[in-house]
């Protein structure tokens, strides 16, 4: 695609706009002329002529648009768009699908303003780039703006372009990838552009649960444009040359008198570690494009094909005695989850999403024998690994994900409770640990879970318990599932009773083991940790035919 | 032999093989060794408990503790090594010394006395004449021991060196000897029973060192000829006939360029390096320990002891080899391959998939020993061994082994204590690729590349969408690789991966491309390599460890490649203004307040790990910013100590 006039015949066929039409036209209309009678043969030849000149012309003019649409904004602002550290949108392109795959749609597309003198300012294909290409040989639809066009602005044929890939997308059934690099609304077409996002957001809408999307931010995007990527499954963000919010600094100056730097109020710092608006960064253009191609491979292609599976070079039906020693002696000392999860997924390799937000949970996307599995775990080694408000609303939002596109969630529990303070409880721990319960409840994709350690009080209800419907729940040996921590409990049956230390002994004895569990059938049975990667290899093939489907209703309430 | 056997274990050794290994097992307490190993109450505890006959020590803790074989004694309980009185004669160097010039074995000029403080030290250093060796009289193990070549050095050296001996050994009390340059050390196995007989098993080189701590051992020695081996055994076993030592015991001596060789210490217990004496004799002195505790006699006469072969030790440690020829890094072991599948190969370890390297004991891995026909066959079979060794999970001094094992002096024989040093004078910093290598480096990187790119597209269970037809065979790759880049184009044809580079070709069979397994033995133009695929990602970070070291590469396609310069600069972080620690360890002492301006050099805090102590120093000149740490933290590899502005 890099080189002008080297393009695959295929692009020319696809792009139905009035110009090609009108070349077939004048072909016939010239082959009757010429058969026609010969006394008019002189005048014939003449207009013959003139026919061909024609479509030569025209032949030429789509050379031209094509070249000059390739070109976005031109050759200046490509370079200020360099110099900035920023590929431009058909580099992106070229960078994201495979070698020659692209497939681009309303090239020729022009926006339809008038104001402003905005008429003798066009550009062919407009502010965005559309299309549909392959990732690995999938078929994905992108679309990637233009920042060297009206800055990446939104106008309404810019919309529409967006419009037409995502209803097609959901037609086709293939994700939808946005690489969004715009200054915000197309000002001079003021409610045009406005009801441009209105289309988006309600497509966005559409196809949320029903084809993944996701949302590379690799320049600004501020205003109303950020609530699609919001909407979008999956918002990433390119370090130091992307940011996102709702006003900019500058508004945020005059309202409320706050001094803040555009990446400190929507960088890709903040919103990856403090708001939890991304789910992750990268270092530039380059690695975030090669990054998302390879978590687009852990996606399925919609709501209606199955969880992909890869082929797997891992053994699945072998020990990991590595997992045999990540548990410490001492049920005080911390450990990685993270160890556990290498040590069970294929090849250690495992995408996680939001790394650096609400660390006392892991979630994110891994492998068992080649087949994508959606991992959630408590983090023993962040704030105990208990559920905080974060914690539960980031869990809850990738387990929707992972029930929407039938992908089995695998939950490793160690979690001693949800955390107690008067900043929790006055923001809402209920009603936002609500939503993580909600979400497991409410899943239908295999459940696998593993107690590791602490399973205590509600939270250990919460995490895919066997009682919302966990369909294999395991123990390791360390695993004591109890109403809560021996100290606390012993505090409150013994209350002002002498020998506290001894009764938290007996209590130790009676419920610091996955013994009471498993004698009510809670877990299903207590394994060796090595054991645990075959068996929930071998698990996910039996859960394959699993069929479960909720009561037929609109949609639950989710306590938002 | 049908001894049942019971093993005690600290809290951070629950897990361990030893553990696991044993008949019976006691639990004797936390994990610092003094709260359980060194805790001799605990451990008569496990024996009375478990009505034990006998124990053996091992090496460190209380193998050279006369106390506690005094206790076992007491209770009838058989010490499986030394008595009690050979051990406090050999334990202290003073009386060691003295014990050694009595039976007429040749010793090191030096102070035969207690050094009283700093100043004491310089003056007796003075008049021995520098360079001196500082050491602890309860020392071993190279703990508590400097080397001072003028008077400052005498002064600092003795003041630390005291302070480690005190923390180590409970005893500060500190000697000084005459310091030979560019020692050998050469020591000799002995063997005695409690009848009287003692025999030499011949000798062991372990000049390889480190901060007077073995790397590589060898036996024999290429250095030796046969009299002066038959001088030095026959001082050996003299000095054990005076001790009346029965058991296994090494007697250390250093050798200088002319074969004079001086008495240095005797150790009475099993050595960590004994496995090569084993190799090449056929002796299994742990067998011949216990057999001699329970009084039976010799059955093997000096005459019986053969030197057959060559046998090399190459001690693997979780250390970084790159800091100071090793500092300890700790972790757990994710995957741990050893490599006894290779003839001649023996590991001695304690360690297995899974296991935890921890802050309370030494960060040995492994003992690899390999045995060959002569010399060149035992280096050949260590680094093959070295190669195939897959470890995980802590950082390893494999490619400092390796190295040293394809160093030229190394492979001549010219070594000495100080070889470390002299051949890496700034330290180790790994060894260059040689040419060829290199470039098979760049094939096998770029077949992992393709294998990875050809199998993100195998789905089993989605429709397959081709473009125009075109199916995926060629790569034009982009390479980085140490400063150098590379442009290489591969393609696949008929089972192999066909890489263009320079104007050279590689052939690399696909099937030996696997991207799960640690190891690979890859076919490349016919000839197999041992390859250890380490890491590589999505953004196109590769690392490979290939001839011992481990490679980092960053692969991209070529296509990719073009935008990069494009791509901005990350800020790069000053760290000549943070002092950062080299090693989980414990902080010692800090010298230096906030606000402070200090010189280049200027010792800002010690760290201490494994009983080493570290002297952090400041790499800038500068005023302190922030102090961090308080005597008494623990800190992290690479945590932030002190910071200057």
């Amino acid at each position: 695609m890099d080189v002008p006039g080297q393009y695959p015949s295929k692009l020319v066929e696809c792009v139905d706009v009035p110009p090609v039409a009108d070349i077939v036209m004048s072909i016939r209309y010239s082959i009757s002329f010429c058969s026609a009678l010969r006394k008019y043969a002189a005048r014939a030849q003449q207009r013959c002529f003139s026919s061909a000149a024609h479509t030569l012309k025209i032949a030429e003019r789509i050379r031209q648009t094509r070249n000059r649409a390739l070109l976005g904004g031109g050759q200046q602002r490509i370079d200020t768009q360099h110099k900035k550290g920023k590929l431009t949108a058909r580099e992106r392109i070229t960078l994201f699908c495979d070698p020659d795959s692209f497939v681009e749609y309303d090239m020729f597309i022009e926006h339809t303003c008038t104001e402003f003198g905005m008429d003798k300012k066009k550009f062919p294909g407009d502010s965005v780039i559309t299309g549909h290409g392959l990732v690995n040989g999938r078929p994905v639809y992108v679309f990637s703006q233009d920042f060297t066009v009206f800055g990446g602005s939104l106008s309404s044929v810019h919309a529409k372009k967006i419009c037409k890939i995502m209803d097609q997308a959901i037609l086709v059934g293939a994700p939808v990838v946005g690489l969004n690099d715009s200054g915000g609304a197309r000002i001079q077409e003021g409610v045009d552009s406005l009801a441009g996002y209105a289309d988006i957001f309600q497509r966005n809408v559409l196809a949320s649960g029903v084809i993944p999307q996701i949302s590379l931010i690799m320049g600004p995007c501020a205003g109303g444009a950020v609530y699609s990527p919001a909407i979008t499954d999956f918002t990433f963000m390119v370090e130091d040359t992307s940011y996102l919010f709702i006003t900019g600094p500058d508004v945020v100056k005059s309202v409320t008198n706050e001094d803040v730097s555009q990446q400190e109020l929507g960088g890709a710092k903040t919103h990856t570690s403090i708001s939890g608006v991304a789910h992750n960064s990268f270092n530039n253009d380059v690695d975030a494009l090669l990054q998302l191609r390879n978590f687009m491979g852990f996606l399925p292609q919609s709501n209606q094909f199955p969880t992909p599976v890869r082929v797997c070079h891992d053994p699945c039906h072998e020990d990991v005695p590595a997992l045999d020693t990540i548990i410490p002696p001492s049920t005080t000392t911390p450990y990685d989850m993270l160890d556990v999860i290498f040590g069970i997924v294929d090849e250690r390799d495992f995408f996680e999403i939001m790394p650096k937000f609400a660390k006392n949970i892991i979630v994110g996307f891994g492998r068992m024998n080649g087949r994508t599995v959606g991992v959630v775990g408590n983090q023993p080694k962040v704030a105990a690994g208990c559920l905080d408000i974060n914690a539960s609303v980031k869990a809850a939002r990738f387990v929707r994900f992972c029930d929407a596109f039938n992908i089995p969630i695998i939950t490793l529990v160690d979690v001693p409770g949800f955390l107690p303070g008067v900043t929790q409880e006055h923001s809402g721990i209920i009603r936002n640990g609500a939503k993580l319960l909600y979400a497991y409840a409410e899943a239908t994709v295999p459940k696998l879970t593993v107690i590791t350690r602490k399973g205590y009080g509600g939270a250990y209800d919460v995490m895919s318990s066997k009682h919302l419907r966990g369909d294999i729940n395991y123990a390791w040996p360390s695993a004591e599932v109890a109403v809560m921590g021996a100290k606390g409990a012993v505090t409150i049956l013994y209350r002002g009773k002498p020998d506290l230390d001894k009764r938290e002994a007996e209590y130790i004895d009676a419920f610091g083991s996955p013994f009471p569990a498993a004698q009510r059938g809670f877990i299903d049975d207590i394994i060796e940790p090595r054991t645990t990667r075959w068996r929930l290899c071998r698990d996910l093939d039996l859960m394959e035919t699993k069929k479960l489907s909720n009561p037929p209703r609109k949609h639950g309430n989710i306590p938002l | 032999m049908g001894i049942k056997t019971v093993a005690v274990y600290s809290v951070a050794d629950s897990h361990s093989m030893h553990v696991k290994l044993a008949d019976e097992r006691v639990f004797i307490g936390e994990s610092p060794a003094s709260e359980s190993y060194l805790d001799k109450k605990k451990i008569m505890d496990a024996v009375k408990g478990t009505e034990a006959k006998a124990v053996h020590p091992g090496y460190g803790f209380l193998s050279e503790n006369a106390d506690f074989v005094g206790m076992l004694e007491n209770e009838n309980v058989t010490f499986i090594g030394p008595s009690a009185a050979a051990i406090t004669g050999m334990g202290d160097k003073l009386e060691s010394k003295k014990l050694a010039k009595e039976a007429g074995v040749s010793t090191i000029p030096g102070y035969d006395g207690v050094v009283r403080d700093a100043e004491h030290c310089v003056q007796i250093a003075r008049e021995i004449g520098y360079p001196v060796m500082i050491k602890a009289s309860a020392g071993g193990g190279g703990k508590g021991m400097r080397i001072a070549r003028n008077d400052e050095d005498a002064r600092n050296g003795f003041k630390l060196s005291s302070q480690e001996a005190l923390s180590s050994f409970g005893d500060s009390r500190m000697l000084v000897e005459k310091f030979i340059d560019n020692p050998r050390h050469i020591e000799i196995q002995v063997l005695g029973d409690k009848h009287g007989n003692v025999i030499y098993l011949n000798e062991r080189e372990c000049s390889i060192q480190r901060r007077n701590q073995k790397v590589i051992e060898e036996a024999p020695s290429v250095f030796l000829d046969e009299a002066t081996r038959c001088a030095m055994g026959e001082q050996a076993v003299l000095l054990c006939q005076k001790l009346g030592y029965t058991s296994a015991g090494t007697v250390e001596f250093l050798v200088d360029a002319n074969r004079n060789f001086y008495f240095l210490e005797m150790n009475t217990r099993l050595q960590v390096e004994h496995p090569i004496t084993e190799c090449i004799t056929g002796i299994d002195l742990v067998h011949q320990m216990i057999r001699v505790a329970k009084g039976h006699k010799l059955r093997i006469t000096q005459k019986d002891v053969k030197i057959n072969g060559w046998a090399i030790e190459s001690r693997v440690y979780a250390e970084d080899p790159y800091k100071n020829f090793g500092l300890p890094s700790i972790g757990r072991l994710y995957k741990y391959m050893e490599p006894v599948h290779l003839p001649g190969v023996r590991c001695d370890s304690g360690i297995e998939e899974g296991s935890e390297i921890s802050v309370f004991y030494d960060p040995m891995i492994c003992k690899l020993v390999c045995h060959g026909e002569n010399r060149q066959e035992a280096i050949e079979r260590s680094i093959n061994a070295l190669d195939s060794y897959v470890i995980r999970g802590v950082t390893n001094n494999i490619p400092l082994l390796r190295a040293i094992l394809t160093e030229e002096r190394f492979r001549k024989g010219d070594i000495s204590t100080n070889y470390l040093p002299q051949v890496y004078p700034g330290g180790f910093k790994g060894l260059a690729l040689p040419e060829e290598d290199k470039y098979k480096l760049l094939a096998i990187a770029s077949a992992l590349y393709a294998t990875n790119e050809l199998r993100s597209r195998e789905f089993l269970n989605a429709p397959k969408h081709g473009i125009r037809g075109k199916t995926l065979d060629e790569w034009k790759l982009y390479i980085e690789f140490v400063k150098d880049k590379y442009r290489l184009n591969v393609s696949q044809t008929n089972g192999y991966f066909q890489v263009d580079i320079d104007g050279k070709r590689y052939e690399i069979d696909k099937s030996d491309i696997n991207l799960a397994q640690p190891l690979l033995s890859v076919r490349i133009n016919g000839e197999v390599n041992v390859v250890q695929p380490f890491s590589g990602n999505a953004s196109g970070h590769y690392q490979i460890i290939f001839r011992g070291t481990n490679h980092k590469l960053f692969v991209l396609s070529q296509r990719a490649s073009e935008y990069l310069y494009l791509m901005p600069e990350k800020l790069k972080f000053d760290i000549s203004k943070q002092v950062r620690s080299p090693m989980p360890g414990l902080v010692k002492s800090v010298s230096c307040n906030v606000g402070d301006v200090v010189a280049e050099g200027q010792e800002l805090c010690i760290i201490e790990a494994m009983k080493m102590q570290n002297s952090m120093v400041a790499a800038t000149t500068g005023t302190i910013r922030s102090v961090n740490i308080h005597p008494g933290d623990t800190v992290s590899d690479d945590d932030i100590l002190i910071e200057l502005a």
